[in-house]
């Protein structure tokens, strides 16, 4: 307000001048054009570092995996042994196995529970409930991983290994995925725990993405005769590509998760058949090595790792964030039509 | 026939959207398990000594969490103080000059790098710092830190500056104010309650981070002791603690998750009621 006031006091002393010279104004319109332009470089400059952070990271990941990457090449991606102590030969197919097998299961278990409740929140919940049961479902997100870890350990995984692996081995036990001990820290535990973890993600953008599907389609749905589901199987239909967008930005989640894993899979360096079987993924050996590496060639190793799982985690968010952008622009667009 | 045909209808749409509500309690259940599990196991370890005396050797009953929740203090105070201006001016560029190509593309790539593998980050954090240094340093933890809240802060900062009206712009430059005066000045003062939102969700997120701590600032067992020297953490604590064959620690660490959990969810609360849930708990 002080500002304001300022401001009209020197503009009345500026036109009460008698000598208003034009030399003057234009030096002073030089120097605000200067001042701007330098104001949008800087802050360009400051939002580059982010750009610049990604960058730096690809150069730093590959120089540092770069013994790693010379001594085994392309055959670092199959081989299945991992082998610090001896004869110092490094594989990463059963980190990649785990990790594809985990974040399937995630997917698996989180997808149908996510997308429910994102047709929950977004068509059938009356406007008032909407606001809390999004924040009670997003807070999900807002707890740390290494608790959900420390949840797995002493509460998820004696109770499944207690009342709910029993029981599936029973009815599903002349499955391979399904025989074996039964431990309660596992695969499986492992993979239920992402799907809890990935939940608020994708059900809180598929409720975005459902939300800004326009009424148009639910009336003419609705006027049709189509009952509500069916009239929501349509909206699901219309944005069905920002809804895939979410469910991989719900992979991507999972591929990277690493304490919680970390703590309930059980970090056996095995290509595991039954989901009971303890596992290991490739963040969960990050974790779990990389402070023991005792030679360059094992750090190099486990950078590599890293190096794989930077990649997989660009390639999976990039896509995803494209189809999930270019579906809401789409979406939004038709609303403005 | 043809009221058979609409009866089944009716019958498949009940099921199925009670369904959907079944897999919305579905959801909710782990979230409570996992409050219950904290609150229960973790509200008889918490005393004063809990809070205030440093961790002690296995055997030896008593101590606590003093260190840690003053590295985490350090680690996230530290983080804020390289991130936050960094991210907002990050912010106020992509808000202000918004239709620029560099802003589509830096946009982007803040929304990829907030969903990245936090371990990765932490790899790369001690590849440029821990292994010049060639010791787990503080620093390095808040660097690491500050690099996962950067697209945070950057993408509520460009939000809420966004969000307030063309006309006080105008305003300014009507008033022959220069344009980078006008934002300064006028419009990021009016955004500044969705800028602290963003500020706090950076910090709850960055209080809960563990895997990038782990390969940066590691852990201590004593207080603060230099920034180039390990540091302690909750999120560390709880971890080294829970997976300790040693039931006594194991308490612990589900004590040091209850104050964990009851500063990250003040802070979301908090987020909630200033902004009436405009912004989601997690970016």
């Amino acid at each position: 307000m002080q500002t304001f006031h300022r401001k009209r006091v020197e503009m009345k002393n500026l036109s009460a001048q008698p000598h208003f010279s034009l030399k003057a104004t234009e030096r002073s319109l030089m120097t605000r054009i200067t001042a701007d332009k330098i104001f949008k470089i800087f802050t360009a400059a400051m939002a580059s570092s982010i750009l610049l952070i990604l960058v730096a990271m690809v150069f730093e990941l590959y120089n540092q995996s770069k013994l790693s990457i010379d001594a085994f090449g392309f055959s670092f991606l199959w081989g299945t042994v991992w082998d610090p102590a001896i004869t110092q030969v490094f594989g990463a197919l059963p980190l990649i196995y785990g990790t594809i097998v985990t974040s399937l299961l995630a997917l698996l278990f989180g997808v149908p529970l996510s997308l429910g409740t994102a047709i929950v929140l977004s068509e059938l919940s009356p406007q008032r409930l909407k606001s809390p049961v999004s924040f009670i479902v997003e807070l999900l997100a807002a707890i740390p991983s290494v608790i959900f870890g420390l949840w797995g350990i002493f509460t998820l995984a004696p109770f499944l290994r207690d009342n709910v692996y029993p029981a599936l081995q029973a009815a599903l036990g002349f499955l391979p995925i399904f025989q074996g001990p039964i431990y309660g820290l596992g695969v499986l535990t492992g993979g239920i725990v992402l799907a809890i973890m990935i939940i608020p993600t994708v059900s809180a953008v598929s409720r975005d993405v459902l939300a800004a599907v326009p009424d148009s389609q639910r009336e003419a749905a609705l006027a049709l005769g189509a009952t509500k589901w069916e009239a929501t199987m349509t909206v699901m239909s219309y944005g069905r590509s920002g809804i895939i967008g979410s469910i991989i930005l719900g992979l991507g989640r999972a591929v990277g998760e690493t304490m919680a894993i970390t703590m309930v899979i059980g970090n056996r360096f095995d290509t595991f058949t039954s989901l009971f079987e303890p596992g290991y993924t490739m963040a969960a050996l990050i974790a779990n090595e990389f402070t023991e590496a005792t030679t360059d060639l094992y750090l190099s190793a486990i950078i590599e790792v890293g190096l794989i799982l930077f990649l997989v985690a660009m390639a999976i968010n990039v896509l995803a964030r494209f189809i999930v952008w270019r579906s809401l622009r789409m979406v939004r667009g038709a609303v403005l039509e | 026939m043809s009221s058979s045909h609409s009866h089944l209808r009716k019958m498949k749409e009940n099921i199925l959207l009670g369904l959907c509500v079944v897999a919305l309690i579905i959801t909710m259940v782990p979230l409570f398990s996992i409050l219950i599990s904290i609150f229960v196991n973790g509200g008889n370890v918490i005393d004063l000594a809990f809070l205030t005396e440093l961790p002690k050797a296995v055997g030896e009953t008593g101590g606590g969490i003093a260190n840690a929740i003053q590295g985490t203090l350090i680690l996230v105070a530290l983080a804020s103080f390289i991130a936050l201006p960094v991210g907002m001016i990050a912010g106020i560029y992509l808000s202000e000059y918004k239709s620029s190509r560099l802003a589509w593309v830096i946009r982007f790539f803040s929304d990829v790098l907030t969903e990245f593998p936090s371990i990765v980050i932490g790899i790369f954090a001690y590849t440029v710092i821990v292994l010049y240094i060639r010791s787990f340093a503080a620093f390095a933890g808040a660097v690491a830190l500050a690099i996962i809240m950067i697209p945070i802060v950057t993408r509520t900062t460009e939000e809420a500056v966004r969000l307030v009206p063309n006309g006080l712009r105008e305003a300014g430059i009507a008033l022959g104010v220069t344009r980078w005066k006008t934002i300064v000045r006028i419009v990021v003062p009016a955004g500044r309650s969705g800028i602290v939102t963003g500020v706090m969700l950076s910090v709850a997120r960055a209080a809960g981070e563990t895997a990038p701590l782990l390969l940066t600032a590691f852990n201590s067992f004593y207080g603060f002791s230099g920034l180039l020297k390990p540091i302690a953490s909750m999120s560390m604590y709880i971890f080294i603690f829970s997976i300790s064959p040693f039931p006594d620690w194991r308490a612990k660490a589900w004590g040091a998750a209850l104050i964990l959990m009851l500063m990250i969810l003040a802070l979301s609360v908090v987020v909630r009621s200033v902004t009436h849930g405009r912004y989601p708990a997690r970016v």
